[in-house]
């Protein structure tokens, strides 16, 4: 993540804040810091903060870090910068808040779930689903968590773990083949 | 150096050239045999000449490198249509062509699948076909094709070792009875005519940095550019191919990396641009002459249209599998690929191993899925074993590539629909390929089984089909035209239908076939 202090003051007005919820996480460990910040510009933080707990129950991994949905929060905030992205964020945001009598992020967790619920289909839904299920898997701090070695594996496996699997018998060589000295 | 630039190059008015279009497996190997025959041969690829070094680690961004994104659209009750409608089909835009992403997995047809209609019978809302040719005719041309692309367990050539998916599939396999090993992959087990052997990257969709896995882009294309007898122009797309008052097609045009028009002259036209752009380069070439396109008198054209019966199971298990390391395609289960109706269909199926990375594990796993059930199944990922169900489909007339004239191409021109209805037979296929694929990985343990839809279409075929005869296909038994006698098919829309097997040796052992075949036939002066 290249969230640093200077370009959010350089950029924008709004931003992001959070802190890494697992101090002993794998993303904790490639993490420079446990405060994270996230500079928004074509959203209110109000609607960065919603998008990202609507895209955490889009999405929900009980123990992956607010860090790496922001990432989607990040995406959906450079597409807002084409003006009807950004209303068909902003009047999703505010559909969510007046179904909600108010200010949607103080109901509960059921409530604000049912009200998610309630969107799935229309545009502002799939358009978070879609952003999201590319954003939120494709990242470093995700493949930490999920345990893919991405781009790690250019060089290869071979002498890598490729088949270090031990709890089920080892095929004979006659289906398998020589590993190469 | 790069490959092209010290090449021998024809002018743009040499009508002595054969010009062939498309650089994958069915062209590239085409116009090195060519080549190697002394006949001045024009390859006209569309995509960019990278090199091995140029390829990603990373499945977003190689696939946003590499892939044909010109649009397309769907239409139809296959599953793709609603879940990647402008997507259906994963072929690369590039020199070498969709041998840049392709596994590796190199099969032969088996005997029967030749005589799909003999075999199979009479299916109704199938348009079945035996193929103009036998499998004794193309053994010779088989084994060619398996030495050229060093395909193990043949020519000597040892099988690949094993990795952690392979293990999970091989321990199912042992209990349920099936055979199961590490297959006949176009892969480099050991170093080989210059290649070097695998790493066990497991970016082999992404293209194989170590040139380990046969690709057209680093063989066939730089020999026959060594002959002096072949020209490469990456960034060239052809736009229509044209032809003379006695119906013989003379020229093709084509747009150049500047968008600017050119004109290349033609003795001979071999087109082989995956089975989607070649019949929609003949439709969009209509002229009063052949005002339904070329070779099209038969109007099976587009028709008959196969992606292959296809399917995803995916396994979780208690221990970690971290099934992308290594070779994509790591085992092969063949013992469901014959026919036997008892199971409730005709014809079989293939069940070999597969992973992806976790950003196309999200974006395949269940195309439009949310929620709970999803991100359990993306929480496991780490433990998830993999496999590919792939399986013969049944041609029909119905399934079919048309020009949609409402939507064109940078260049103008009307771009390809795609139009697929699972027919009765693929669905039972199916459902019993994915039963088969979970009882594997519950005969080993597994937490929870997926059953995941088709991805956008890897194998794509039979939309100019070979017949013996013109009524009921495009083609001949060599991919020469029914109707232009120097127009070739030169890839998988040849395919009269599409067995149970990855095609690419078939469509590679075909080129080479029909190069022996047209030489001999422009050095007799017969086409
Ligand atoms: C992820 C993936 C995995 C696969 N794995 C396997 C496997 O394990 N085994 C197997 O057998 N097969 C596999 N395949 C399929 C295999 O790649 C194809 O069968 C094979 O490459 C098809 O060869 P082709 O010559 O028909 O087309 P391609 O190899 O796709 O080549 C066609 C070329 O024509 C060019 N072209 C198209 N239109 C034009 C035009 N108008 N002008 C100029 N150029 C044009 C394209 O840019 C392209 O480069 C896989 C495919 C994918 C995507
Ligand atoms: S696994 Fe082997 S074949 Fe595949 S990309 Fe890596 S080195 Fe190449």
């Amino acid at each position: 993540m290249s969230l640093s202090r200077r370009a959010f003051l350089r950029n924008s007005r709004n931003v992001l804040v959070g802190t890494l919820a697992f101090s002993n996480g794998a993303i904790a460990l490639l993490a420079p810091s446990r405060a994270w910040s996230l500079p928004l510009n074509h959203l209110s933080e109000a609607e960065g903060d919603t998008l990202l707990k609507v895209t955490r129950y889009i999405f929900p991994h009980a123990t992956l870090e607010d860090a790496v949905y922001a990432l989607v929060v990040k995406d959906l905030d450079s597409a807002a910068a084409d003006n009807t992205v950004n209303n068909l964020l902003s009047t999703g945001v505010r559909t969510l808040n007046d179904r909600s009598g108010g200010n949607w992020r103080n109901l509960g967790t059921e409530e604000q779930f049912r009200l998610v619920e309630a969107m799935a289909g229309s545009p502002f839904f799939e358009k978070i689903r879609s952003t999201a299920v590319v954003s939120l898997y494709n990242n470093e701090l995700a493949f930490a968590h999920f345990g893919y070695q991405g781009s790690a594996g250019d060089g290869g496996y071979l002498y890598a773990g490729f088949n270090d699997l031990d709890w089920l018998p080892e095929p004979p060589l006659k289906d398998s083949g020589v590993i190469p000295t | 150096m790069s490959l092209t630039e010290k090449q021998k190059t024809f002018s743009h008015d040499d009508d002595n050239v054969v010009v062939i279009i498309g650089s994958g497996a069915g062209g590239g190997t085409l116009a090195n045999e060519l080549a190697q025959q002394g006949i001045d041969t024009v390859v006209l690829e569309a995509g960019a000449l990278h090199t091995t070094a140029d390829f990603l680690a990373d499945e977003w961004a190689s696939f946003n490198q590499l892939a044909w994104l010109d649009p397309r659209t769907t239409s139809g009750s296959f599953r793709l249509a609603r879940d990647f409608s402008g997507l259906p089909a994963w072929i690369v835009k590039a020199v070498g062509g969709t041998t840049i992403h392709w596994a590796g997995a190199s099969l032969r047809l088996q005997p029967h699948e030749f005589k799909a209609r003999t075999t199979y019978g009479d299916i109704k809302g199938a348009n079945l076909l035996d193929w103009p040719i036998s499998y004794d005719d193309l053994e010779a041309y088989y084994a060619n094709a398996e030495d050229r692309m060093g395909v193990t367990r043949t020519n000597g050539i040892g099988g690949l070792p094993g990795n952690n998916n392979f293990k999970v599939m091989h321990a199912g396999a042992q209990k349920l009875g099936y055979n199961c090993n590490t297959g006949h992959m176009a892969i480099n087990s050991a170093p080989r005519k210059g290649r070097l052997s695998c790493q066990q990257r497991g970016f082999c969709f992404q293209g194989c940095r170590f040139g380990a896995k046969w690709s057209t882009l680093y063989t066939d294309l730089p020999e026959g550019i060594a002959t002096g007898h072949m020209e490469l122009r990456a960034e060239s797309h052809v736009a229509r191919i044209e032809h003379d008052k006695k119906g013989r097609v003379n020229a093709v045009v084509y747009f150049d990396s500047d968008g600017k028009e050119q004109r290349q002259k033609a003795r001979v036209v071999a087109v082989a641009g995956n089975s989607i752009e070649t019949p929609r380069l003949l439709l969009n070439s209509a002229s009063s002459m052949f005002p339904d396109g070329l070779a099209n008198r038969s109007g099976q054209v587009g028709r008959n249209y196969m992606r292959h019966m296809t399917g995803s199971v995916y396994a979780t298990f208690e221990k970690p599998v971290h099934m992308y390391r290594g070779t994509t395609m790591a085992g092969i289960i063949r013992d469901e690929a014959h026919n036997d109706p008892s199971r409730g269909f005709v014809a079989g199926y293939e069940m070999e191993t597969l992973s992806l990375g976790l950003p196309f594990m999200a974006a395949f796993l269940n195309p439009g899925a949310w929620g709970r059930e999803f991100t359990h199944s993306m929480d496991q990922y780490a433990h998830m074993a993999g496999m590919w169900l792939v399986g013969e489909d049944m041609p029909r007339e119905s399934n079919r590539i048309t020009l949609n004239p409402d939507i064109k191409d940078a260049h103008g021109m009307p771009v390809a629909n795609v139009h697929y209805d699972d027919h009765d037979n693929d669905l039972a296929m199916r459902e019993h390929a994915f039963g088969r694929g979970e009882a594997i990985y519950n005969a080993v343990g597994a937490l929870e089984t997926i059953r995941t839809p088709p991805y956008p279409s890897t194998h794509n075929l039979g939309s100019c089909r070979m017949s013996a005869r013109a009524e009921d296909g495009v083609c001949n038994s060599v991919g020469q035209s029914h109707d232009i006698p120097n127009l070739f098919i030169s890839d998988g829309s040849q395919f009269t239908t599409s067995a149970a097997e990855n095609p690419t040796l078939t469509i590679v052992a075909l080129a080479v076939r029909q190069a022996e075949n047209l030489g001999r036939m422009l050095k007799q002066g017969t086409v």
